[in-house]
């Protein structure tokens, strides 16, 4: 039973991803292929959005790990935003909020990305 | 409900696919009882966490063998454990993770007991007989 869903869009040079469901071991593989592919096509520049993301295991936050500073290192960024309370506090136990640009909105994120 | 004791048994095969059935089976327990959706919330993670745990280093993805899971509780306590057969995970090993440092060297998983420690009140592991049980305690 596949309950995690993706999308990709484009605005200008970033590209957003909306995550619905749930997002676990299982799960995890779908986020890890579609962030994989964007950066082989040169898109460092990527906003998730977390607004139809239900709940998140250490598998699915094991995937931004992993990308998080390959993209950094060639001059972009994954920002994620519009995360529910329970998405959020998993992210702050494991202390991310201080690694990783969270944001309360997509706007804010395509917005620091012009900056 | 007072002076109750429940307990309530879901035996699942070892693999990724049963995640969500296993967090669910746990969820709606701990709903009947009456806990609060952050308590629910945290109980989904922790049962969720230690069976990926089970599943990936206990039985190496292999999803012919089978994880038992309990979850009881009585007036003070809720609690779940899982049990599997096979050589025992041991605690001492454990370590907080480092998150830059594993961030740097692509290094992923070992968040998952961290988890666990943070939302229950007391995690256990035990040998029982030929099995290993992780019992995680939540305080009502």
């Amino acid at each position: 039973m596949k309950n995690f869903s993706i999308a990709t869009r484009q605005n200008q040079n970033v590209s957003i991803l909306d995550i619905s469901g749930e997002l676990d071991a299982h799960t995890a593989s779908q986020l890890e292929n579609t962030l994989k592919s964007l950066i082989d096509n040169e898109n460092y520049s990527i906003v998730v959005n977390c607004s139809g993301l239900d709940y998140i295991a250490s598998a699915g936050l094991g995937v931004f790990m992993a990308y998080i500073e390959d993209v950094r290192s060639l001059g972009g960024d994954i920002k994620l935003t519009d995360m529910n309370d329970r998405v959020y506090n998993v992210f702050d136990l494991l202390g991310f909020p201080t690694l990783y640009d969270i944001l309360d909105n997509e706007q804010e994120a395509l917005q620091s990305f012009k900056n | 409900m007072a002076g109750t004791r429940q307990i309530h048994t879901l035996s699942v095969e070892a693999s990724t696919e049963h995640l969500a059935e296993v967090r669910d089976f746990v969820a709606s327990h701990a709903e009947n009882i009456g806990l609060n959706q952050k308590m629910i919330s945290e109980i989904r993670l922790a049962v969720d966490e230690a069976y990926t745990n089970i599943i990936k280093h206990a039985y190496s993805n292999n999803s012919t063998e089978k994880v038992n899971i309990e979850i009881g509780s009585d007036d003070d306590q809720l609690w779940i454990s899982l049990i599997d057969s096979v050589k025992s995970f041991d605690p001492r090993s454990y370590r907080e993770p480092d998150l830059m440092k594993r961030i740097k060297e692509k290094k992923r998983g070992g968040m998952g007991v961290y988890l666990i420690r943070k939302v229950m009140d007391q995690v256990q592991y035990n040998r029982k007989g030929e099995s290993n049980e992780i019992r995680m305690v939540k305080n009502l």
